[in-house]
């Protein structure tokens, strides 16, 4: 047997049913991976060991009681750090909310708590998932436990690395851009993003509003589906959240692709990618064809344009969106200031980081009077016909399936100096989260020096459930990697 | 001056809107709560936190834009107003600029009619009556922000966010206004139709309602528009007329002297009355207006526009007509008694508890009117209820108490709602209805005062008034006049 923190989230959640494990022994197991392994890799910001331990006691006597028969019972997991956890600091690894204690949990992470779920902590990021290595962090880099001299991805880097070194069962990440998928592929794990509105975003601190979405990083698909279906709901206090009656995910695990459509976008196959990322996604796309899928390339039309109308869109409202980061309320403050204007100017450049200024720039930019037409609107536009795009591609295809990055994870310090080129590696992503689609991440192979390789299907909107049993089954074929 | 001018005015109204709750969460908009105790995760604007429409918000907005010929916006959304200050917790206004919920309509004003009051002062008509139509640009919902309070011993600031988050509709003119008493009679119109609304209670100097003008002069005769201003800090109607005088002359001495009016907005000190800028066009903020993309757009089907029409209550000329067929009172007192929602509701509702609708209309007309010009309020403030209101008439029609004490109880109720059966049991002002005792009191009366008897006997028919003051005196005005008017009479001729 392995050990109890390398168990699958179902894996645990059904040895604690059976009493094989104590809710108490998942915990130590995890603490004990992230004493041994976290000063290394550096996934969480924040661990609260008291804190579990005593909703451990709590979770076990309701699973003692029979009032709590969820699989995830019981079950450890890490949350990122930009979902607000009641009395438990969240930082959103920026120094601006360095000491910032939230007075209310997050919808999703309430889910997972009434599902028995225990918080182990909060893991690192990108500062405000502005990233795309988990290098911005104000606290310090979180590295690849496949290979600590490389980035674990991000903005979810320290979610992804959790569960990839054990330290947790699983793990909550958010996707604005692909900040679930592609960190799950350069850390060999599995993420899935679902269609917006799936998860409530309601105390996910907002980067994107209208391209935000929580997902689960997990250790299999299985996992992915259970998760999904704990944290999925129809909130009020999201006006963007859909009541959705097929949150059923779990019902899609099945072992079957016969007859499903697969497109392959040769925009996704094209410059930049790398050889051995290219070879090991199209065998995926090969076992897929020989256990019973039709697949056929074809040309999903507009990828080129998804940057620069994802970058538009995002940093504007993210530059809106982090204007009460002001110094006034909660959060850092500058020791030293004359006015009001200057508390402000101060707080704001002393508290963000230059990825996070670089972005509320843009973002002001291309809100500013005289330009807002010309890049803000033409931007919506564009984000209409990449789902236009999508449309035309989900009326011939069951799911389309590509690369989640054009690389295997990059090394550390490599990235940060040049940031067109770190936008450029979020080409297979973005549009998803342009479309408001679902997308799930899985390992498909290593590179030679063994990093993960990352496989991406994307569906129409709805169809996770499509996405998970593909991916299922493909797990099943692939085997361990 | 050696040209004429004529003054240009616009008018951006805010209006505060009745609801319970918030507009963007479920925290109570009542007054007066301690500081940062009607508060929440989203009107403090902790991060995580999302907005939720507050559905009566539209409602209201909407039921105003009907009432006031606007065409009502499908497909409506809400916009991000982004500027920094410690009273706007998320440094941006959740407003609506690019598809606001009304648009295009307008108010039908009069002009050239004497109020009440003056013609209470025996004024009598004499301009013609002028109808005008104020055009509406737009309509739209927005949230309210928080106060600062500076601490001046303190040497900081500190905000209250309990009034964060109230929502609010601001109503902007076309420019259409050119005299203060149009803009006061366009004020008086929007606030009649809100109040029949129930939407707000409008209250200038709480705030409840702001305006703020915009002014500008051209020379009489001219196509093109001056350059105006915007006049913010406006508490009443009356800083309204003076600020328009004051802007109007301050322009047109500008002009006069050779120079050019800037675009600025400017505040209105009352006690100085005098303004003076606050920010100029230069330095106007870039507010960065994008939609919301917490809030989804709001979608206004036929349906729920009939249902808001349908639920419309009943406006002042429809009541007015139904005055004067249902309670055949005087045209005169419906003018009067319909002036604003509260005193016709005050109105209606004693009626129905006392079936003496003349009588009712006399308490609001004389003793209510006087008694809220005397303590400076508006019919908005009236505390006494309607049914104490019926008892009150109701004790006089019984004789329980004469007319004079009962202006003294009307008193204590305008207060505070006292129950008039009560006080007047509590405080003994029962008139005193039984006949031997008062003609006890008659008897002796004349016996006392032999020389107003002679008066009275021969021929003075007056000093039988010095009688009945001597009798009410010692019956400590518990007495009915009438009666103890009769008992003299009969008294003074036997013998």
């Amino acid at each position: 047997m392995s050990d109890i923190n390398e168990l699958s989230a179902v894996a645990l959640g059904r040895k604690i049913k059976e009493k094989e494990v104590s809710v108490k022994e998942a915990l130590d197991a995890c603490f004990a991976a992230i004493d041994k392994k976290d000063e290394e890799v550096h996934a969480y910001i924040t661990v609260d060991k008291d804190a579990a331990y005593k909703r451990a006691e709590d979770v076990q006597k309701k699973i003692d009681a029979g009032e709590l028969k969820s699989p995830l019972a019981g079950v450890p997991a890490a949350i990122k750090d930009n979902m607000c956890t009641k009395d438990l600091k969240t930082t959103c690894a920026s120094k601006i909310l360095y000491n910032f204690v939230p007075t209310f949990t997050a919808t999703a992470v309430e889910n997972l708590e009434n599902a028995g779920s225990i918080v182990l902590g909060k893991t690192n990021m990108d500062e405000f998932a502005m990233g795309s290595t988990t290098e911005t962090s104000a606290f310090g880099v979180t590295r690849n436990p496949r290979n600590t001299a490389h980035v674990p991805g991000g903005s979810s880097g320290g979610s992804a690395a959790a569960v990839a070194a054990d330290e947790c069962a699983f793990a909550l990440g958010s996707d604005t851009g692909g900040s679930i998928r592609q960190p799950a592929g350069y850390c060999g794990v599995v993420g899935m993003k679902p269609t917006y509105g799936t998860v409530s975003r309601y105390g996910l601190v907002a980067y994107g509003s209208s391209l935000d979405q929580i997902g689960p990083l997990a250790k299999s698909t299985e996992d992915i589906a259970v998760i999904l279906e704990a944290i999925a709901s129809h909130d009020k206090k999201d006006s963007t959240s859909l009541d959705r009656k097929d949150t059923d995910f779990t019902s899609a695990l099945k072992e079957d692709v016969k007859g499903m459509k697969i497109g392959l976008p040769r925009d996704y196959f094209g410059d930049g990618l790398d050889p051995e990322v290219a070879a090991a996604v199209k065998k995926a796309a090969e076992d897929l064809k020989a256990a019973g899928a039709e697949v056929e390339e074809f040309d999903l039309k507009l990828v080129k344009y998804a940057i620069p109308a994802y970058y538009t869109i995002a940093d504007a409202e993210a530059s809106s969106n982090l204007e009460r980061f002001d110094g006034i309320k909660y959060g850092y403050r500058t020791d030293n200031f004359t006015d009001l204007h200057d508390l402000y100017k101060k707080t704001r450049s002393e508290g963000f980081g230059p990825e996070v200024q670089r972005r509320i720039m843009l973002g002001s930019f291309v809100l500013s009077s005289g330009y807002y037409d010309a890049y803000y609107l033409k931007a919506l536009k564009v984000k209409a016909l990449i789902k236009q795009a999508f449309d035309e591609a989900f009326a011939k295809y069951d799911f389309i399936l590509g690369p989640v990055a054009p690389t295997t994870a990059p090394e550390l310090g490599k990235s940060l100096s040049d940031p067109m080129k770190m936008y450029l590696g979020d080409i297979y992503t973005i549009s998803v989260n342009l479309a408001g689609l679902p997308g799930i991440c899985l390992p498909c192979g290593k590179d030679k020096t063994g990093l993960p390789i990352g496989l991406q299907l994307i569906g129409d909107c709805f169809k996770e459930k499509t996405l998970i049993q593909a991916a299922y089954t493909y797990e099943k074929i692939r085997g361990t990697v | 001056m050696s040209k004429e001018y004529e003054t240009v005015i616009g008018l951006e109204v805010h209006v505060e809107l009745a609801t319970k709750t918030k507009i963007f969460c479920g925290c109570s908009t009542a007054f007066g709560g301690a500081p940062n105790t009607h508060t929440c995760p989203v009107c403090t604007g902790m991060p995580g936190s999302l907005p939720v429409l507050n559905k009566q918000v539209v409602e209201y907005a909407m039921a105003v834009g009907l009432a006031t010929n606007c065409e009502i916006t499908r497909h409506c959304k809400f916009d991000r107003k982004n500027y920094f200050y410690p009273d706007n917790p998320q440094n941006y206004q959740i407003s609506q600029l690019y598809l606001p919920i009304c648009r295009n309509g307008y108010v039908e004003i009069e002009t050239g009619k004497l109020s009440v009051n003056e013609k209470n002062a025996g004024k009598t008509e004499s301009g013609e009556v002028k109808r005008k139509r104020v055009g509406i640009h737009e309509i739209h919902m927005e949230e309210d922000a928080g106060k600062l309070i500076h601490d001046e011993w303190g040497d900081c600031s500190l905000v209250d966010y309990n009034r964060s988050g109230v929502p609010l509709i601001e109503i902007v003119s076309e420019p259409d206004m050119r005299s203060a008493e149009e803009v006061i009679a366009y004020l008086e119109k929007l606030r009649m139709f809100v109040q029949y609304l129930g939407a707000s209670d409008c209250k200038l100097e709480e705030g409840s309602m702001r305006a703020d003008v915009n002014l500008s002069v051209r020379e009489v005769g001219s196509e093109k528009f001056g350059t105006r201003t915007e006049m913010k800090n406006l508490n009443s109607f009356t800083s309204i007329q003076h600020a328009i005088a004051g802007e109007r002359e301050r322009q047109i001495d500008i002009l006069e002297s050779g120079g050019t009016v800037i675009q600025e907005t400017r505040r209105w000190d009352d006690t100085k009355s005098e303004s003076y800028a606050m920010r100029s066009k230069e330095d106007a903020q870039d507010y960065r207006y994008f939609p919301d993309p917490d809030l989804i757009p709001i979608d206004i089907s036929d349906e729920w526009i009939e249902k808001v029409k349908a639920s419309a209550p009943e406006f002042r000329p429809e009541k007015m007509e139904r005055y004067k067929t249902e309670y055949g009172i005087p045209d005169y007192d419906i003018e009067l008694i319909t002036a604003t929602k509260k005193t016709a509701d005050i109105f209606e509702e004693a009626t129905k508890l006392c079936g003496q609708p003349k009588k009712v209309s006399n308490w609001l007309m004389v003793e209510t009117m006087r008694l809220l010009k005397e303590k400076n309020m508006d019919a908005e403030d009236i505390v006494f209820s309607p049914a104490h209101l019926a008892d009150l008439i109701n004790l006089v029609d019984k004789k329980v108490i004469n007319n004079n004490t009962a202006k003294q109880v009307f008193e204590v109720m305008f207060e505070n709602d006292t129950d008039p059966v009560k006080y007047v049991e509590e405080n003994g002002l029962k008139q005193e209805n039984d006949t031997g005792a008062i003609k006890g009191i008659c008897e002796q009366v004349i016996a006392d005062n032999p020389a107003s008897v002679a008066d009275y006997k021969g021929g003075k028919q007056k000093a039988i008034g010095f009688l009945v003051g001597q009798v009410m005196k010692q019956a400590k005005g518990k007495a009915d006049p009438g009666t103890v008017n009769q008992l003299l009479k009969e008294l003074l001729d036997q013998a």
